[in-house]
């Protein structure tokens, strides 16, 4: 199949940046998006411009290097599906398709499709972790742990920080992703004695990176690759509620 | 390409006396650093993986000055993170008969005797830590009602050791070991380079003592000194192109080492995973691996006929040939990776492969279905299914899925002794990159459990026994500004050539190559012609290719053209090492020694040693290391 891509070019965080348009032809319905994107830098190297650059490492939707804004939707239109996972059988023949950047202010476009993701990093930083230095840690089996609390952590812990739930939110917020963290350690007995205070410096952290506030939209679930859900942003307000007193 | 053979390598610094206590004694003698010196003491670990992860958080947590690198936007992007199945541990929480010493048996036996036992036994007793490590930083495990952690045997192991979080074992594990190092960063222990390559490595006085790296955003060439190294940057199956590796896995980083001293071990043994989805057409970029598990309840088949193109459902049962159910009676659809994907191999090659191209077998859930019902098998494999519907639009419930073997896993690496140190003083390898621990044959789960007992447990320990023999002097200046001329030196010549041809053309022909002369079956005419043809190609690749832009700024193609020059010579090595293995080993399969049956045949007499492979100006120097089994006795593996 034939599409028409209008694919947004940036040189870098200085340049204003432009849409630019490219016809790509002989798509295979079985390649994936990023490979029908390869073929089109392939042509662009020999023909002497610039590809498009985008990030991307596994490609099989678990590292959460990947992202666009396709047709207006992170990740595209396919539910629970990360960019690298997308595959152009979804796409008509002879269609446009338009891929742009995450766009929010907290992730500062390095170049073209390239966006800077460090505030996540940074959230983590804050408290996103259970305090155990290697070597210190009882016997596994010291502390059960109830299975329903264990199968919703790990739900929780899915989340694979690609910043689609930003990219979607009309406020700009990463609260689906600071809030799958903090419900994640918070749900397990281990994660329990730095509970309060993780919950309030990760929130804390958020607000500083510039994010915005949840109106619940729900824009964030809808598209997460994981299908990470709003009950998590729940428990972070409670949590934070509780903890803030 | 010729060789030389050197000195052999007599002492691997292990401990000696019986082996359950090599370990224990080995930390008791390791000289401590002073806790005040500690801070003034800087270690470089380039990788950010299981390996690399953990071993950063683990040195900032004991007060050394960490600074840490990696080529994606956050440390917790490494490849680690896609690895499924789980990890293995001797914790015999079953009561199952499991023990350190059996853990320590299956994998010597596994790795086809050629791991050291001393090394293996290590790794078996530090399992039992890592599993409670990972629960007290709250990794998810998978538990059982009574709220205690559930374990699945794993890949034909007939005990139950293998914990798991869902199929995303990898990403549980690597986030605890990623958080626990952003703890350390915001601690200020460790200092984090992301989007930096490195590209060489600086040894000054006989001593590896710092990194040239690429910042990959500004382009900028950055020297970064140290008072030890770390390389945990991960396999090398990419040199395949095709491979379940993450794009960006490269051997860069210990290419470059070993072109500074460091011994490249076992450089051909590559592990070729039997279930991974078939390559759909020439522009495939990647193979997506399903997990190994599928083959407790999918069964193996293709048709009998060669060339037989009817629809799965159409081809009656006594028209069938499940193949492995056939030849391996007592393991069936489950005996060892290298044998399923021979076999495999063999089936297409007789043109009775099916799907596009005729490289692909059956994996048939129709029995399970019908046995446990629809549900029961969703339960199981649900998101497995749905993986494999995504990227073929084909629905494995009501069509058998289609799978074919693809590169894997690297059993090869950096020449490390019993302390993870390379043949360069302070140049420690751990994880992936090195070759310790699995033989030729790496068995499922393992690989997560190596990598984060050399992270968390074994590398911390002997860094410091190194580091308390310091201080180390000065870096000589020219030292570094050699380094960074050899640096820029690749950069402007790849940049120079604007040729016709991308390094990404390069990297597929070249990984075609090694996939059809140096991959799951090997002759001694392969391999005389793969030697004969990749200098040909690397020729033409330096004066053919053509890398876009500059050096300045973010430049992706120039990030792969580097990768490509670098696998070209690896693969030269990989090819000149399964050349001088005339035996049949684990997953090193040479067609000239097969038992009657067709299985690997070893010859203990002759190639009971480790390849070390010295860099040499005039060719490379092989020293062999001798492999002596006190406590497993060698002996053919059988799974009829
Ligand atoms: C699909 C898949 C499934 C798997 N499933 C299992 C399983 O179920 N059980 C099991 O035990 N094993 C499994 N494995 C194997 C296992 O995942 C890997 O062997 C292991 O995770 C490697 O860890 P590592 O830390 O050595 O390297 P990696 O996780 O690959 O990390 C490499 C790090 O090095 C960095 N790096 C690399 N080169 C450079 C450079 N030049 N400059 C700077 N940084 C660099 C990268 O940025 C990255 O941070 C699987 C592997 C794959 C591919
Ligand atoms: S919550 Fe979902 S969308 Fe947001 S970073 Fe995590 S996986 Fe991505
Ligand atoms: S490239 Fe890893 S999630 Fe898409």
């Amino acid at each position: 199949m034939n599409l028409t891509l209008k694919v947004w070019r940036q040189n870098g965080p200085a340049d204003s940046g432009r849409m630019v348009t490219y016809q790509v032809t002989d798509v295979s319905p079985d390649m994936s998006f990023l490979e029908m994107l390869d073929v089109l830098n392939e042509r662009l190297i020999l023909e002497g411009d610039d590809p498009v650059a985008f990030d991307h490492d596994c490609r099989e939707g678990i590292c959460g290097m990947c992202g666009m804004v396709i047709n207006g939707v992170a990740h595209g239109e396919q539910k629970a599906t990360t960019t690298c996972q997308l595959h152009m059988r979804h796409f008509e023949d002879g269609a446009t398709v338009t891929i742009e950047p995450w766009r929010a202010a907290p992730f500062p476009v390095v170049k073209d499709l390239v966006v800077d993701r460090g505030a996540f990093d940074r959230i983590i930083q804050a408290g996103g972790f259970i305090s155990v230095p290697a070597g210190s840690a009882p016997d596994a089996h010291s502390v059960p742990v109830k299975k329903d609390d264990a199968d919703a952590a790990f739900d929780a812990a899915t989340c694979i920080g690609c910043g689609a739930c930003v990219a979607a939110c009309p406020n700009g917020s990463a609260s689906l992703f600071t809030a799958a963290k903090i419900t994640h350690l918070g749900l397990l007995p281990q994660g329990g004695p730095e509970r309060d205070s993780r919950v309030v410096s990760m929130v804390e952290q958020m607000d500083a990176e510039g994010f915005g506030g949840c109106t619940n939209t729900g824009e964030c679930t809808a598209v997460c690759p994981k299908g990470i859900s709003l009950d998590v942003i729940a428990q972070m307000n409670r949590d934070y509620l509780k903890a803030a007193k | 390409m010729k060789y030389t053979i050197g000195e052999p390598i007599r002492d691997t610094k292990a401990p000696e006396g019986p082996i359950e206590d090599r370990w224990d004694k080995r930390r008791f003698s390791a000289k401590l650093v002073n806790p005040a010196n500690k801070r003034k003491l800087t270690v470089i670990v380039v990788g950010t993986g299981l390996a690399g992860g953990s071993a950063a958080a683990t040195l900032g947590e004991l007060g050394y000055q960490v600074k840490s690198f990696c080529y994606q936007d956050s440390p917790r992007r490494a490849h680690s993170i896609a690895a499924q199945g789980g990890i293995n541990a001797a914790k015999n929480y079953r009561g199952d008969g499991d023990s350190i010493y059996r853990l320590f048996y299956d994998t010597v036996k596994g790795g086809d005797f050629r791991a050291r036992e001393s090394n293996v036994y290590r790794l078996a007793q530090v399992s039992v830590n890592i599993i409670d490590q990972a629960v007290a930083q709250g990794v998810p495990f998978a538990r059982e009602y009574g709220g205690l952690l559930d374990t699945r045997s794993f890949g034909g192991a007939q005990v139950s050791r293998t914990f798991y979080a869902r199929g995303q074992t990898g990403q549980q594990l690597l986030l605890g070991a990623y958080q626990a190092l952003e703890r350390q960063i915001a601690a200020g222990t460790v200092e984090m380079h992301t989007r930096h390559e490195m590209l060489d490595v600086v040894v000054s006085g006989g001593r590896a003592r710092g990194v040239i790296v690429r910042d990959l955003v500004s382009g900028e060439i950055e020297t970064h000194l140290a008072d030890a190294v770390v390389l945990a940057t991960g396999g090398y199956g990419n040199v395949f192109f095709l491979s379940t590796n993450a794009k960006g896995c490269n051997t860069t980083a210990i290419w470059r080492a070993h072109r500074r001293g460091a011994y490249f071990g076992n450089p051909c043994y590559t592990q070729i995973h039997p279930t991974c989805i078939p390559v759909s057409g020439d522009y495939q970029s990647k193979l997506t691996l399903m997990s190994e598990s599928l083959r407790n309840d999918g069964r193996v088949w293709v048709p009998l006929r060669k060339g037989d193109d009817r629809a799965p459902g159409d081809i009656p049962e006594d028209e069938r040939d499940y193949y492995l159910e056939r030849i391996y009676p007592a393991f069936g659809n489950l005996v060892p990776r290298d044998i399923a994907s021979r076999a495999a191999k063999n089936v297409c090659d007789e043109g009775r492969g099916v799907g596009p191209g005729g490289l692909g077998v059956y994996l048939d859930f129709a029995d399970a279905i019908a046995r446990l019902g629809r549900e029961a098998v969703e339960k199981k494999y649900g998101n497995l299914f749905e993986m494999y519907e995504r990227i073929t639009g084909e629905d494995p419930y009501t069509r058998p899925m289609r799978i074919y073997p693809a590169v894997h896993y690297t059993m090869g690496g950096l020449w490390v002794d019993y302390d993870l140190q390379s043949t360069v003083p302070g140049l420690f390898v751990i994880g992936e990159a090195n070759f310790s621990d699995h033989g030729a044959n790496r068995l499922g789960a393992s690989a997560l459990m190596q990598g984060l007992a050399d992270g968390y447990f074994v590398l911390p320990t002997t860094v410091g026994d190194y580091l308390a023999g310091g201080p180390f002097g000065e870096v000589d200046q020219a030292d570094v500004d050699e380094a960074i001329g050899q640096v820029n030196g690749k950069i402007g010549r790849l940049l120079s050539v604007n040729g016709t041809r991308t390094a990404d053309s390069y990297h597929r022909e070249l990984g075609k190559l090694m996939w059809d002369y140096c991959g799951m079956e090997r002759t001694e005419e392969s391999l005389r012609k793969a030697l004969e043809r990749i200098p040909e190609l690397r020729e033409e690749f330096w004066n053919n290719v053509k890398v876009p832009g500059d050096g300045e700024g973010l430049n992706q193609a120039l990030e792969r053209a580097g990768r490509v020059a670098d696998f070209f010579d690896l693969a030269e090595l990989m090819c000149l090492d399964a050349l001088h293995r005339t035996e049949s080993c684990g997953g090193h399969f040479r067609a000239e020694s097969q038992t009657e049956d067709g299985e690997a045949l070893r010859d203990d007499e002759n190639f009971a040693y480790v390849a070390a492979w010295e860099y040499g100006p005039e060719g490379p120097v092989l020293h062999k290391e001798r492999l002596e089994y006190e406590y497993v006795k060698m002996s053919q593996r059988s799974y009829k």
